[in-house]
């Protein structure tokens, strides 16, 4: 088994009203020294049997066509190693 | 990094032969050599950007100005209007010293590209145009139409759209009144998402797009600049940049509506302090509307400095600054000594704002960039003196053949199986069934003032909590009526909202519109906007109700296929007391029921027709506006004396579609009796205007029977409140938990 | 002598006014106050009114709940101040802990608007007293983050404490957790639900129904009764 993991953010060129918000409350928190925020979602695929490069490519079509909305998101499509689950 | 030298005036006229890219901005040659004329010169590539964003179809109106002259033309007398055609939006007086803004405008393509963010801020956009006049805004409503119910990119679209709406009116704090949701295979590439505001002010707060006052301050407030909606600027950015390439531009624009809402209160407080000369929203065209419309409407010009505009986007080039479409932003014009406490409010409210330019004594509305002067133009020519084009238009061939292809002829129901049959069918189609899975994804209540919302006929909120004063505010068009017949079919429109408001007790005041059509550059279409036009402003001017603004929005279309003409019209009208408002819903049995007006056999364009014969043919309803006018008076009447306890329009679906509203929400029945000399088909189907169906309380009825025979208005008692089903005597019963079933099931089982 | 109750106004805030008609109506003085205050002007009882307070952006309450205002209403509360947090300021209270659970996104993930029917299960705390305990009423209900959840040991806690002030009855509008509209502390002085009160005030306006007025009497009674 094996995890895949989609990342979506907003395009940079869009604006994210929401990550504009939680920069904007930081220094009045005392988080000085962070000059931008921008919020995106994760998605953790796990994946039935092997991730080859077909899978990946399904995968891909997936987040294309329904996890990201592509006309204001971009995303990306990586492995990440899981460790076997104990018994 | 190297870059060609900026291209200020001076640049401009010490290089005339310079190639600029005209068309690629949508301008037309002649179009592009008057510009070169009214300067003197060849334009800079930023005021080339402006001319061209600002003689653009959307701003410039240049398709529709000639016909839309009518609408001041004839203006009927009205000594309510206080502001009218031309400024942001209309206003018109309310008594008690009151003043209301309101107007409707297309957030079209954008929606059907991203339905979420179109409709958001579309939802921005009509609501900055309301605080801009001075007034708080205290209502929205939505008419939408959407393509086929059952079509799979109708899941896409209106889902979007709903959550839109909700998303961004539900935060800014507005409740949602009114408004419709039409479905048509028409609009199937080309929704219509119009969004429609109400906003309220004392007179003396009345606020003016105008800069006046040499010395005093442009501030411009709200969010940060960013490269959204310029399209074409990036073209002369590309052109005015080597190397460093602009960023990529975003093709939607996300609308934050956290950021409205500030400005909306940072706004109002501003207007509290008097510390405001003039102001403007900036939507279509952004700065160059802006700045052209506030210098152009004044005594004297403008300075403005770019450099001084908050990015969002560095790489921004002064073309893009001044095209920029960025959301939820205002640019006011302040005295200097009240600039400190402008600010300071702005402050209070976490709202950047900076002083971009100030007025001055001349006449030119002048920019600047990195030091160099890159506009110099009279702003006249560039806000008010843009092409006027005079298109061909021409009676369509077919429409002979559509008109002729007569409804009344279609099959009727033969037994009362049949009849009860297709009753169940109307009441259950996407087009008649309950919108309240929608409606409910509005926040109806906020504010405290909300009297009546949809379903209601129409929309009505309270705007004095002592004497009871309050506006109504409905919308409609038919599309399909528009289709057989646009200047009749306009004039539907506006008779059907001038009824809905006159049904909740409302007396109609003034009208707003906004005309949804296919391509100018097809003379029929263009026939069918100017017949359009021409139906709405004759009827405006018997009516007595003068169009106070609007919006209109063109090249509705997918290649050759434009949608219906769909004018909506709003009518907004005002009650003295909301105490005294109509509800549609049944409030007691035993009350009798009466039918209001004449009923023909008129199916063209109908309900039934679309449902049961998928047809579109013949002629719609027969307009009579001095019936409505008589109609609006009855039911006004009535309403204030309390002689009747519910009332509804009659429209599409006819009369039995009111009543089973009217029960539904009740949660009463109703018996009825076809009268003499009518079919029960017809006394049910029948989509003739000028019609309502009341219900008077029996202590009433003579009282009621004699107002409408003295003043000659057909009235027919029809049956009474009663039970728990809807039954036509003689015909069928239908029980109300089957209707409310059929009726409220269709919309969630299709979308949900 | 009549009670004077503070009605927050956060940025985003939108019932403000509702707020404070409805404290007018029960014959109590509304105070504003604002989320850069530092103090309470020493008011008797506070509304947290509804709205999406910063735009509900990252949570609904999450960054209202660190405003300045908060630091002073925090340890008030604790020392006995009733509190009344409206939707978003039932999930201000949430996030600053003065109430358990939090809220989700609502089941079927629509805002919704409705007139809502509930059970008042509490009618001992200081904002429900004029209610009798298994009263029926109707208030409007208007979110999208209005699933309240909580972990099985708090869920359990709370109804063994009666501290579950009001559930759904009919449907349950957004998957709440037990039905759970409304819940308060263990003083009973902080109470937070996601209806609204404020909108069921006036006969001739929203739903046309009065069931919220008693929240308000409720206070004021208490308050001028102390």
């Amino acid at each position: 088994m094996a995890r895949v993991v989609v990342d979506v953010m907003l395009k940079p060129e869009i604006l994210d009203p929401q990550g504009q918000a939680v920069q904007r409350a930081l220094p009045r928190l005392g988080f000085d020294g962070i000059s931008d925020v921008r919020q995106g979602k994760r998605f953790e695929l796990e994946v039935d049997g092997p991730v080859d490069e077909a899978a990946l490519a399904r995968i891909h079509d997936l987040a294309e066509s329904f996890l990201a909305n592509t006309v204001i998101e971009d995303f990306t499509v990586r492995v990440e190693e899981v460790a076997e689950a104990v018994k | 990094m190297s870059r060609t030298p900026l291209d200020t005036v001076e640049h401009a006229a010490a290089t005339p032969d310079v190639e600029l890219p005209w068309a690629e901005l949508g301008l037309k040659k002649d179009e592009y050599e008057r510009v070169v004329e009214i300067l003197g010169r060849r334009p800079t590539g930023a005021e080339l950007a402006m001319y061209s964003v600002m003689w653009s179809e959307h701003c410039s109106y240049k398709s529709s100005k000639v016909h839309l002259r009518q609408f001041g033309e004839k203006a009927p007398e009205n000594d309510a209007l206080l502001v009218g055609i031309g400024e942001n939006a209309g206003v018109v007086d309310v008594g008690q010293g009151y003043a209301v803004t309101f107007k409707v405008e297309s957030h079209n393509h954008p929606s059907y590209v991203e339905p979420y963010q179109g409709a958001a801020t579309g939802v921005g956009g009509i609501v900055r145009d309301i605080i801009a006049m001075g007034a708080r805004p205290v209502a929205v409503v939505d008419p939408l139409r959407f393509g086929a119910a059952d079509h799979p990119d109708t899941k896409r679209v209106l889902p979007g759209v709903v959550a839109g709406i909700g998303g961004y009116g539900n935060c800014l704090g507005l409740p949602n009144i009114g408004g419709e949701v039409v479905f048509d295979s028409c609009y199937q590439g080309n929704p219509l998402v119009n969004a429609g505001c109400i906003g309220v002010m004392r007179h003396e707060d009345i606020h003016l797009a105008k800069a006046s006052g040499a010395g005093n301050k442009v501030i411009l407030y709200g969010a940060r600049t960013g490269g959204d909606g310029i399209g074409g600027a990036s073209i002369l950015a590309s052109e005015t940049f080597d190397d460093a390439k602009p960023s990529k531009r975003p093709a939607v624009q996300v609308g934050d509506p956290f950021q409205e809402k500030l400005l909306i209160e940072c706004t109002l407080e501003a207007f509290r302090e008097k510390l405001v000369v003039g102001i403007q929203d900036l939507g279509a065209a952004g700065l160059s509307c802006a700045t052209s419309e506030l210098a152009s409407n004044g005594s004297g010009g403008m300075r403005v400095t770019l450099d001084d505009v908050p990015l969002r986007d560095s790489t921004l080039s002064p073309e893009e600054i001044l095209m920029s479409e960025s959301q939820e932003r205002m640019c006011a014009v302040v005295e200097p000594g009240k600039v400190d406490r402008f600010l300071e409010i702005c402050e209070k409210w976490d709202v950047i704002a900076t002083v971009i330019g100030e007025v001055t004594d001349g006449d030119r509305l002048e920019i600047y960039w990195h030091g160099g002067k890159i506009v110099d133009v009279d702003p006249r020519t560039v806000a008010h003196e843009g092409p006027v084009y005079e298109r061909p238009y021409a009676r369509p061939s077919w429409q002979d053949a559509l008109q002729a292809d007569d409804a009344n002829k279609l099959p009727r129901p033969q037994t009362s199986e049949e009849l009860r049959d297709q009753v169940l069918k109307l009441v259950g189609s996407p087009n008649q069934a309950s919108k309240s899975w929608i409606t409910s994804q509005y926040d109806h209540f906020v504010q405290g003032n909300t009297v009546l919302a949809q379903p209601e006929d129409s929309g009505m909120i309270r705007i004095d909590e002592e004497t009871g004063l309050g506006v109504a505010l409905a919308t409609d068009g038919n599309g399909r009526y528009a289709k057989l017949d646009p200047y009749a079919g306009a004039q539907l429109a506006l008779a059907e909202a001038y009824r809905n408001v006159a049904t909740t007790g409302a007396k109609p005041l003034a009208v707003s519109d906004c005309l949804n059509f296919g391509s100018p550059e097809d003379p029929a279409v263009m026939w069918q906007f100017a017949e359009a036009v021409r139906g709405l402003a004759d009827a405006c001017q018997q009516l007595g109700t003068p169009v106070t603004g609007g919006n209109v929005s063109l090249y509705n279309q997918t290649g050759e296929a434009a949608i219906h003409p769909t004018p909506v019209v709003a009518v907004l009208g005002v009650i003295d007391d909301v105490a005294r408002r109509t509800p549609v819903a049944f409030q007691e049995e035993g009350q009798l029921l009466y039918l209001l007006g004449d009923t023909h056999e008129e199916f063209g364009g109908s309900a039934w027709s679309q449902v049961i014969h998928d047809h579109l043919g013949g002629l719609p309803p027969k307009v009579d506006l001095e019936r409505e006018r008589l109609l609006a008076e009855i039911l006004i009447a009535a309403s204030r004396d309390g002689m009747i306890d519910s009332a509804h329009d009659l429209s599409d679906g006819g009369l039995i579609q009111a009543v089973v509203e009217s029960a539904l929400l009740g949660g009463k029945g109703a018996r009825l009796i076809v009268p003499d000399g009518l079919d029960a088909f017809t006394f049910l189907f029948s989509e003739s205007a000028g019609r309502a169906v009341v219900a008077v309380p029996r202590s009433e009825e003579v009282r009621f029977n004699d107002m409408c025979g003295a003043r000659g208005l057909p009235a027919t008692r029809i049956g009474v409140v009663d039970g728990d089903s809807v039954d036509v005597q003689g015909e069928f019963t239908l029980s109300l938990s089957k209707l409310r079933e059929l009726h409220e099931g269709t919309i969630p089982a299709l979308l949900a | 002598m009549t009670a004077r109750i503070g009605v927050v106004t956060f940025p985003g805030s939108l019932d403000d006014r509702d707020t404070q008609r409805a404290i007018r109506l029960a014959g109590a003085e509304p105070v504003a106050l604002w989320h850069k205050d530092k103090d309470l002007k020493q008011v008797d009882a506070v509304v947290l009114c509804g709205g999406f307070s910063y735009g509900d952006y990252l949570r609904a309450g999450a960054i209202a709940r660190f405003s300045p205002v908060m630091e002073p209403l925090i340890e008030q509360a604790k020392a006995g101040l009733p509190v009344l947090g409206i939707c978003n300021g039932f999930q201000i209270l949430t996030e600053a802990h003065l109430l358990p659970g939090t809220m989700l996104r609502n089941n079927h993930l629509h805002f919704i608007c409705r007139d809502q029917k509930l059970r008042v299960e509490n009618a001992e705390t200081a904002w429900t007293s004029d209610y009798t305990a298994g009263q029926e009423i109707h208030i409007p209900l208007k979110n999208i983050d209005g699933q309240y959840v909580a972990d099985q040991r708090t869920l359990d806690t709370l109804e063994s404490e009666g501290r579950v002030a009001f559930r759904y009855l009919d449907v349950n509008p957004n998957g709440s957790n037990n039905d759970i509209a409304g819940v308060a502390n263990e003083a009973g002085n902080v109470v937070g639900l996601m209806p609204h009160p404020e909108h069921a005030v006036e006969p001739l306006v929203g739903t046309g129904r009065t069931d919220g007025l008693p929240f308000f009497t409720s206070i004021l009674k208490k308050l001028v009764n102390a």
